[in-house]
């Protein structure tokens, strides 16, 4: 681990380093330094490109939960273009490392589609889905709430009709923010109940229809049968809906993450995923294999419990804090 | 599942091996780099696989596997052995408290399926154990968490202590034992909030309420989907309140679930239960070997048999394969057997447990449908009982009713009679070869690992 000890000396050794350090602990939302900037400096305190750098190298990416595959590819292109320009210095090795990592998240899309794709003038639906526990509902109450105080009419639908307390959890949020939620009694048609949602919506006038549904693993059929049952409805009546399916995924999830996308796209055909509880210690790594294996980009990161928690993703801090464990470590 | 199992990933470097007469040190290290991808897949936690990587390397490079004639087999069996052994041995059992009541306290991360686990924990109390549980609401921070386990309870049939929103955990708590001790309830179930680790304000909650109920076990519920981070969770739960158990939740995923082995690494803490389901029933006692082999993506024989034993009629199948032996097995009996399956659940699950299905052509990845199966049973259901018991009187316009009354097309019912007509060749074959000469029995269905 010498590599990392080395980095972490720098990172105690002066004082803006430490700042850099103390930035992460408060939150990836703060880190004001670059990306570039941090592997610039990881990689100046490993002076020869060798086996052992690419292991150390490797092991940072694996233990924030960056798909294997995704590692294995990198640093298999990385070698290989160490030795196409002949590099054998790390200060050289660094621009490439960078250039990889961003070139990894950032794809060849334009910046359009990261946002939000919400509405002016007409009405914005956006259904979450997720496997059990990812915080979907808690999302959702954030979510309405943030957007209501730009001004927008919102309204929830309780689509989550299996588990117990469910539609309570969601009514409480609305009582909260004070939001009309449309719910059914537990245990009833969710498709109906975002039917229900859509036509209050639209007698109502709301801006933003936010849609909750019940957690369900990718892998059982008849589940997934019910979500595309529900996207079906929303697409019917109303066009070019839904503008958003978020794809709610916990940071703490493994590779099991790059499944749970891959099978909920195939479902709901999503379009943006919601990381959430990155305030932890967990990385949430794996949306970098997704992104790079299905093009599905990040939207939304929960960084706390508090509402304003939910915020937009910033690639660039997402990826320094990959790293920024290992500068605390040993 | 888009990984592949251990067996898989060893396949190619057994393949260049097998020309050559002798076994490398460079080709053991190969495949225990084989090995330790496929754990660091299965979300192991990078540096417990360090750990076991070296373990396994020394075992192989010994002469184990080097003088084996088949080395890959040896390696997933070294792989296998060092696995069962970290998971910890034999199951283990819930704690009784000398003077009832027995309290457990349920801790976690948010969204790890406490709640949940608490009502299932209580049921197969009640069930298995014929206990009568309390249930005690002490999450109230998420909106409607104690509605959640007032529903529970309701569902069960079972009481709930709850104080609402305004009063600290700690107190609720501690009423709610004093409320077991008046109506002499034998278990208390304190359902807590989820909170992060390293939550320095919460977690100290949790050691509160420890001191104050004094509980006989603190489960820690993960989620198994978990990916590295697992070994800080249950490091830092384990530190601060010295956990008693383990709970492994929504194993009926497809995950690997990797992050059991790391909790099990870190903590050195047995994983008692596993939730295996939505449903109020489904948590199951955890089996540390079973679990080795879905690490290892290596299927899942045992639990396939407990199914299969669980809802098929041992008589009946006794009478079945006999009828298989004699070649008179009927449509009847196939309508029979087909129901038999359905009853163990989704066929994709069954598939999933049979070691090496992901390698036979087109089951890999295969998505049955079920309809396909009713279809089948229409068509059968379409035929006369004389029909059922004597197939080769269906002529071309009995194949017309059957179509016609099944719903289905002429072709679909010649494909099933043709399919019934080659099974049962096969079963022939089958019966002559377990029947026929001893040295090679069973040859040809020989499953592609001995365990």
């Amino acid at each position: 681990m010498s590599f990392l000890k080395k980095l972490k000396d720098k990172f105690q050794s002066s004082k803006s380093n430490e700042e850099v350090a103390d930035n992460y602990k408060e939150g990836l939302s703060k880190t004001r330094k670059s990306f570039s900037e941090k592997i610039n400096d990881l990689v100046a305190r490993y002076r020869k490109v060798d086996e052992d750098f690419f292991e150390d190298l490797e092991e940072v990416l694996i233990s924030a939960d960056v798909g294997v595959s995704t590692v294995l590819d990198l640093i298999d292109e990385l070698k290989m273009e160490v030795k196409r320009q002949n590099i054998s210095d790390t200060s050289e090795v660094k621009t490439v490392i960078s250039e990889k990592l961003v070139e990894i998240y950032n794809g060849d899309d334009d910046e359009t589609n990261k946002e939000l794709n919400i509405k002016e003038n007409e009405l914005t639906i956006m259904l979450f889905v997720g496997v059990n526990g990812v915080g979907k509902t808690t999302t959702i109450g954030k979510l309405a709430h943030q957007l209501k105080s730009e001004g927008k009419k919102v309204l929830l639908t309780a689509g989550d009709t299996f588990r117990a307390g469910a539609i309570e959890q969601l009514s409480e949020w609305g009582k909260r923010i004070d939001v009309d939620v449309i719910k059914h009694s537990e245990g009833s048609d969710p498709a109906a109940v975002i039917f229900d949602g859509i036509q209050a919506a639209k007698s109502r006038k709301a801006d933003v229809l936010l849609c909750d549904t019940a957690g369900r693993l990718q892998n059982k059929v008849n589940l997934m049968n019910e979500l595309q049952k529900v996207k079906r409805v929303i697409e019917r009546e109303v066009p070019n809906a839904p503008h958003e399916v978020l794809l709610v995924l916990d940071a703490t999830t493994g590779q099991n993450a790059l499944s749970q996308a891959k099978t909920f796209a195939q479902a709901t055909d999503v379009t943006g995923i919601v990381l959430t509880k990155l305030d932890g210690t967990a990385k949430g790594g794996i949306v970098l294999a997704i992104r790079n294996e299905l093009g599905i980009p990040v939207k939304l990161v929960g960084l706390g419990e508090k509402v304003t928690d939910l915020q937009k993703f910033d690639p660039q801090a997402f990826v320094y804090g990959l790293f920024a464990d290992m500068l605390e470590e040993e | 599942m888009a990984f592949e199992g251990l067996a898989d990933r060893l396949q190619n470097t057994i393949q260049k091996i097998k020309g050559k007469g002798k076994v490398t040190e460079q080709d053991v290290k190969e495949m225990t780099r084989e090995v330790r991808l496929a754990l660091l897949e299965a979300d192991v936690n990078f540096k417990v696989v360090k750990d076991f990587v070296k373990n396994v390397k020394e075992r192989a490079v010994g002469q184990e596997v080097m003088e084996s004639l088949t080395p890959g087999q040896q390696v997933i069996k070294i792989v296998k052995d060092e696995l069962s052994q970290l998971m910890g041995g034999e199951e283990s059992k819930i704690a009784v408290a000398d003077r009832p009541p027995t309290v457990i306290m349920m801790v976690g991360l948010q969204g790890a399926g406490k709640t949940t686990t608490t009502g299932k924990l209580a049921n197969l109390l009640r069930k298995k154990y014929n206990r009568k549980p309390l249930l005690v609401a002490a999450d109230i921070y998420r909106p409607a968490a104690i509605d959640q386990l007032e529903t529970l309870g309701k569902q069960l049939n079972m009481p709930v202590y709850s104080q609402g929103t305004d009063i600290s955990p700690v107190e609720i708590a501690k009423q709610g034992l004093e409320k077991a001790k008046e109506e002499h309830l034998d278990y208390v179930l304190i359902d807590t909030a989820g909170r992060l680790h390293i939550d320095g304000e919460l977690m100290d909650e949790l050691v509160q309420i420890k001191e104050a109920v004094n509980p006989d076990e603190i489960f820690l519920v993960v989620d198994a989907m978990t990916g590295q981070d697992a070994v800080n969770v249950a490091e830092s739960f384990n530190d601060q309140l010295d956990v008693s158990g383990v709970v492994l939740t929504k194993l009926d995923g497809d995950t690997r679930g990797g992050a059991a082995l790391s909790i099990k690494a870190v903590t050195n803490k047995p994983i008692k239960f596993a939730g295996m389901g939505e449903k109020l029933d489904q948590l199951e006692v955890f089996h540390p070997e079973r679990m080795a082999s879905r690490i290892l993506g290596m299927g899942d024989v045992l639990s396939l048999i407990e199914k299969a034993q669980e809802n098929v009629d041992e008589k009946r199948a006794k009478e079945l394969e006999e009828k298989m032996r004699s070649a008179s097995f009927t449509f009847d009996d196939f309508l029979e057997q087909m129901g038999q399956v359905k009853n163990m659940g989704p066929l994709e699950d069954l598939i999933g447990m049979i070691p090496g299905a992901n390698k036979m052509k087109g089951l890999k990845n295969m998505e049955i449908d079920e309809k396909q199966i009713s279809h089948v049973e229409a068509i059968i259901q379409s035929m006369t009982a004389k029909e059922r018991q004597d197939p080769s009187i269906i002529n071309a316009g009995r194949r017309k009713r059957i179509a016609k009354g099944a719903g289905r097309s002429v072709s679909e019912v010649n494909r099933l009679l043709k399919q019934f007509e080659d099974m049962k060749k096969m079963m022939k074959q089958m019966t002559n070869m377990q029947s026929g000469k001893k040295g090679k029995k069973g040859k040809g269905l020989k499953f592609p690992f001995p365990f």
